[in-house]
């Protein structure tokens, strides 16, 4: 097996005297998606922010390709942060910026990592927009005058266009309907075969993280109780709160 | 000849935690090995415990205890140990399973739902999706249901589906459970071809055949699966 990309262990991080994280290792390999789930509060999203930087854990270790992520300072983070990582925002007005067009969304990302012909930005931003489904008539149209699913998805392609080889995902589907989630689901799974993404998912989606999944790892109360191949944990579970958490899940 | 998959004392055994921790053994001492080119159907009572040895041999359960070796890439892993990125490797390259319901993401195609294990394997996405046209076309599935989505379609539709994804990528070793469940009798015909072809290219086939033409049509040998006495 090659090394992780990311690679981390030891993570304990507490809020006052409430632990958020306990001594919690993952790692991630190219091309793979890895799913986080468990119950509001087990801390999924704090792990999803102490391994994209976000956040400083009180001890433990992140390292991307072997370099520690909170030792590395500020600059470097950011640089990661525009190039080889992505962020898709649960709410995807964190991810975007309001006041500026769809296309430029898009495009301003790539003009971060160095892209300055106007035309080939465009193109790129079009490119991108038809990738998730948008109409490119809508490339100058502000982000604002688009529903959620929308939104959602020029996060996606915002964030997809510089290429990164890790993309952290909170929650993306959590506020959209329905048959838009199922839509974004696809779309996220093709988009990262494709391209050969890894993917860190945070989910309390049993369903979604079974078809985008590789690997799930199952939080409760900081820590992870399960984890494993994802068809074998959610459905040969061995934990009791893992057992409880499949059982809880209507069947669809 | 080695064996394509065996297994070695395996045993599983359920715990369920929510009910006070109730100990249910499933399988025990389960030594079965089967060879390219051969199909074992799995034989005993309802309830012995057939579709759980099926879902252990494909990782989908994990082994209680003992072995299960795949010749995959030319040597043996053991599935009941490997770490899961192995699993997946071993399921993409070598290791097939047509279970007896179709779980797909809502709204692919049914042509893409065919095609992708063997895009993921490199096979060129216009020769997969041609492959996929072509084979479900082999199990009467009609032309205008390729490009819609199976959500909608009957229990048989939606089991050739399953089998079309299941053979197409020609794995060395495939499970099946129930393949004909659903199907009418020129299905099942067309079923048996295909199972039969697998084996002539050597494909290593683990089976439960509740159907006895088909059975008979396409096993081998029998393996008896026995419902574990109770230990308490």
């Amino acid at each position: 097996m090659t090394a992780p990309l990311l690679a981390a262990e030891g993570l304990t991080l507490r809020f006052g005297a409430i632990p958020a994280l306990l001594d919690v290792a993952i790692d991630v390999a190219e091309g793979e998606v890895v799913a986080i789930v468990g119950e509001s509060g087990s801390g999924k999203t704090t792990l999803l922010r102490v391994l994209s930087g976000m956040m400083t854990p009180d001890a433990g270790t992140v390292r991307w390709l072997g370099d520690d992520v909170h030792a590395m300072g500020e600059a470097a983070r950011r640089r990661l942060m525009r190039t080889a990582w992505g962020f898709v925002h649960q709410n995807p007005r964190d991810g975007l910026r309001l006041a500026v067009s769809a296309g430029g969304n898009v495009g301003e990302r790539l003009m971060a990592v160095g892209a300055r012909h106007y035309g080939n930005i465009r193109a790129e931003a079009l490119s991108w927009l038809a990738k998730v489904e948008i109409d490119g008539h809508r490339i100058d149209d502000l982000p604002r005058t688009f529903s959620g699913g929308m939104q959602q998805r020029l996060q996606i392609a915002r964030t997809l266009v510089t290429r990164p080889r890790l993309v952290f995902m909170d929650e993306p589907t959590g506020g959209l309907d329905v048959s838009v989630q199922a839509r974004l689901l696809d779309l996220i799974r093709s988009l990262s075969r494709e391209l050969g993404l890894s993917v860190l998912i945070v989910t309390h989606d049993i369903a979604a993280a079974r078809l985008l999944a590789d690997r799930i790892l199952v939080m409760r109360r900081g820590r992870v109780v399960e984890q494993g191949l994802t068809d074998r944990v959610l459905d040969d579970p061995q934990h009791p709160y893992t057992q409880l958490l499949v059982s809880s899940v209507l069947a669809a | 000849m080695t064996p394509a998959l065996r297994t070695e004392g395996l045993a599983k055994a359920f715990t369920l935690h929510l009910q006070g921790g109730t100990h249910i053994p499933v399988l025990s001492g389960i030594d079965l090995a089967v060879r390219p080119g051969e199909c074992v159907a799995l034989w005993g009572p309802s309830g012995a415990g057939k579709s759980t040895l099926m879902r252990c041999l494909y990782g989908n359960y994990g082994a209680g205890s003992g072995r299960i070796i795949l010749r995959h890439r030319g040597r043996d892993i053991d599935l009941a140990a490997a770490d899961p990125r192995d699993v997946i490797e071993a399921r993409r390259e070598t290791l097939g399973y047509v279970s007896q319901f179709l779980r797909v993401i809502p709204r692919v195609a049914t042509r893409d739902i065919v095609a992708e294990p063997m895009i993921t394997r490199g096979v060129p996405r216009e020769e997969a999706l041609a492959r996929a046209t072509a084979l479900l076309r082999r199990l009467n599935l009609p032309d205008r249901l390729h490009g819609l989505p199976p959500a909608t379609f009957s229990g048989g539709e939606q089991q050739r589906v399953n089998l079309a994804r299941g053979f197409a990528p020609g794995y060395p070793v495939l499970l099946l459970d129930e393949p004909t469940a659903s199907l009418d009798a020129a299905n099942r015909a067309g079923v048996i071809a295909l199972i039969n072809e697998a084996k002539a290219q050597g494909a290593a086939i683990v089976g439960i055949f509740h159907d006895a033409e088909v059975r008979e049509a396409v096993a081998d040998r029998l393996f008896d699966v026995l419902p574990v006495q109770d230990a308490a």
